[in-house]
């Protein structure tokens, strides 16, 4: 087996389906949206080549930069978010009763369609319908938000189930990282006499630390391209106030059928994404990784 | 890390995907859009034509269209039910259907006009839709049929709206207008009167407003929903002409328009409009007149099969519904038989039809027949002309029949008026007013904005 495996030829052969599937569903769509990018073009009139226009235009559109603004504050607190994900996990991982059940309930979420979960929180959110106002008009208050159709409460409104969302995602990566540490090493530090908050920051956070990193660049970039719950919940609205770059994105090429300009923020979308996963990892960077010994 | 900078432009590729990659596979519904959302699964259904008898080649025709047969039952069981008496005209044509529902429909028809591959027959909007597609020389132009076998089959001025440069690219198959239907039992219980004038409405809003009543329901999502009102409230105080010429002419600084602008947030300030409406959409919104929760709500003639022949509305609910026409204004130019509306969807012909003959016959056939059964068996209002003395149909439909034969002016709606990106805009701003976060001022600057940008 080694023998075949050591085989060029065989390696190239087992390799190649992936690769060519990779190449034509992600490489080359990717350049050619780079190269639609630099085109005038509503999808039934020949292209036009207007070189970087689309992208000076890009600069100058508020529109776009307020979605930008809205992905980088889901980024944020995304990431804050991953802070509760964590104490979460670590809650479950320390044995308590009913951890098993606990970690399955915070899972559904993550097992039900975005569709299905925006569907779900627009029942929820109905402004007079809806449980959330339901139960608040119920303890007593009125004038009860209109959540989806405030413009300052909607990019809130449409995160919270966002958050919910990828709980459980989060909580089984930590789990599984929290899980994975030496019992020895937690029994060691506390026959030395440290509390379970020492041990929490001085023993576990350090050696999960390598999949935090991990989860902080999923939780940035996951965001920076956010766009199916939104799409179903708001659809960008009203006007403009929970858009984000991808559904602006998709409301350019799609709606105002401006494919060139569509393609000129999706590839400015894949650079910020690029830059900001370059960026965590430098900031993230640590020169000795620590290992269990 | 680069497989991380991969994960991250997933969206992005099913952009890119979607463009490059639907070129050889036109059939497969599941492809059209990979990010977009979708409840209603495409359907398709399939007319073979008896072969043995077939008086001429075996042809098949690809025909796309939007009625799924969840949301709009009506309409697709006559689409199948034209079909199926093609066959007895032309048996050796077989007509293949594909159903998305609106806006997958919208996105999968830029998708198959980017490479080239229309279905033979298919559904258009008129004027500013259907622009870039004449431009890209991807429909055929109708007018033979126009001139032939359908000449004077339609109402008057509809079939203009499909056209471009002296040729017309589409036969419309609907008509609409947009009546504000009203609970004639919530009207009744609070002693109050179809509208005459704005003074009228703003009483009957107060009236209900004030017994904690919702007194008009909108969908502010489906941003179009909130348009139709700033667009009577416009026509009213200025008349027929006003909006077309904005439009045309690239400026949007009448002081109607600015005056139109503040009646419509005098109106959400009164708590005309149902609480959160820019966060519904018009289905949710729909529900609430359905469930008696609103009293009145503004949509297109297209609404009135669920008011009348819709088997699955009980009737209770049904004999509830009246409408008026949107009132006027005092001193406004507008007149109460002016209506918003104008032609719905149309057919058109790809340009790049192997069977271009054949599929023109049948989108003749299927508009007369369109004509003959849409009103009676769908309830739907078509764009040819209908004899209402001899059939029988429900009050409110021969009602709405009529005001429609008295119409003065159709103002065609704004959104289509206006070119794609300004249409995109113009629905963006309307919901802000309504929303009022932005004010009248800037609501007209920024529309003059969108139309001089020209796209």
């Amino acid at each position: 087996m080694d023998k075949v495996l050591s085989n060029k030829w065989v390696i190239a052969l087992y390799v190649l389906p992936s690769l060519l599937l990779i190449l034509a569903v992600i490489y080359v769509p990717l350049v050619l949206t780079g190269y639609y990018g630099l085109m005038e073009w509503d999808a039934v009139s020949p292209m036009e080549y207007i070189g970087l226009d689309n992208y000076s235009r890009l600069i100058e559109d508020g529109a776009f930069w307020a979605s930008v603004r809205h992905s980088l504050v889901f980024a944020v607190m995304s990431t804050l978010s991953l802070i509760l994900y964590l104490a979460v996990a670590m809650i479950l991982s320390a044995n308590i009763r009913g951890a098993n059940l606990l970690r399955k309930i915070y899972l559904i979420p993550m097992l039900l369609s975005s569709v299905a979960i925006a569907q779900l929180w627009l029942k929820i959110y109905h402004p007079t319908t809806g449980i959330l106002n339901g139960f608040l008009e119920w303890i007593g208050i009125e004038n009860t938000p209109a959540w989806l159709s405030d413009t300052k409460v909607v990019l809130w409104a449409v995160f919270i189930p966002i958050l919910w969302q990828y709980a459980g995602f989060y909580i089984i990566i930590y789990y599984a990282a929290l899980k994975n540490i030496p019992a020895t090493l937690v029994e060691a530090a506390r026959i030395d006499g440290a509390t379970s908050v020492q041990i929490a920051f001085r023993i576990k956070l350090p050696l999960i630390f390598e999949v935090i990193k991990v989860t902080i660049v999923l939780a940035v970039v996951g965001s920076l391209k956010y766009f199916d719950l939104i799409y179903v919940m708001t659809g960008g609205g009203p006007n403009g106030a929970s858009e984000v770059m991808a559904s602006y994105m998709y409301n350019a090429a799609f709606d105002r059928r401006e494919f060139g300009y569509g393609s000129a923020i999706g590839f400015f979308l894949l650079v910020i994404c690029l830059v900001a996963t370059w960026g965590i990892r430098r900031l993230t960077a640590t020169k000795d990784t620590i290992e269990y010994s | 890390m680069k497989k991380k900078a991969l994960t991250a432009s997933a969206m992005l590729l099913s952009l890119s995907l979607v463009l490059a990659a639907c070129g050889g596979s036109n059939n497969n519904n599941n492809d059209n859009s990979g990010a977009a959302a979708s409840s209603s699964a495409p359907s398709s259904t399939t007319s073979d034509a008896p072969s043995s008898e077939a008086s001429g080649e075996p042809i098949t025709l690809k025909m796309m269209h939007l009625w799924p047969e969840g949301s709009s039952l009506q309409q697709f069981t006559l689409v199948n039910q034209i079909i199926e008496e093609y066959k007895s005209v032309a048996p050796n044509v077989t007509i293949k259907t594909e159903v998305l529902e609106n806006e997958q429909y919208k996105d999968k028809i830029s998708v198959l006009s980017s490479s080239n591959e229309l279905p033979d027959v298919g559904v258009t909007w008129a004027a500013g839709y259907l622009e870039p597609f004449v431009k890209g020389n991807r429909f055929a132009p109708l007018d033979d049929l126009l001139q032939g076998e359908l000449k004077d089959k339609f109402v008057p001025g509809v079939p203009e709206a499909y056209a471009s440069g002296g040729k017309t690219y589409g036969l419309p198959l609907e008509l609409n207008i947009v009546p504000v239907y009203y609970n004639k039992e919530i009207f009744a219980q609070n002693n109050l009167q179809p509208p005459q004038t704005l003074d009228d409405l703003k009483n009957i809003i107060k009236t209900l407003s004030d017994k904690g009543i919702t007194p008009i329901t909108l969908g502010g999502k489906d941003a179009w929903t909130v348009s139709f009102w700033y667009m009577y409230l416009a026509e009213r105080l200025a008349g027929p002409e006003l909006l077309n010429q904005s439009v045309q002419n690239n400026t949007f600084n009448d002081p109607a328009l600015l005056e139109a602008a503040k009646i419509s947030q005098e109106l959400v300030d009164m708590n005309a409009f149902i609480k959160g409406f820019n966060g519904l959409s018009n289905d949710e919104a729909k529900a609430e007149f359905s469930s008696e929760k609103a009293a009145m709500y503004a949509m297109g003639t297209w609404e009135v099969p669920n008011y009348t022949t819709n088997p699955d509305v009980p009737q209770e609910f049904k004999d509830k519904v009246g409408f008026f026409k949107f009132p006027t204004i005092s001193g406004g130019k507008g007149n109460v038989n002016d209506w918003v509306g104008g032609p719905g969807v149309g057919l058109f012909v790809s340009e790049a039809s192997a069977h271009k003959d054949e599929a023109k016959k049948f989108v003749s056939f299927f508009v007369e027949k369109w004509g003959e059964h849409s009103v009676v068996d769908a309830g739907v209002i078509p764009a040819t002309k209908v004899d209402t003395s001899t059939i029988n149909l429900p009050p409110l439909f021969i009602e709405l029949l009529n005001e429609l034969g008295n119409a003065s002016n159709l103002q065609l709606y704004l959104d289509v008026l206006m070119k794609p990106g300004a249409a995109d805009e113009h629905k963006n701003l309307a919901q802000a007013l309504f929303g009022k976060s932005i004010t009248p001022e800037d609501f007209l600057k920024k529309h003059e904005e969108a139309l001089k940008a020209g796209k």
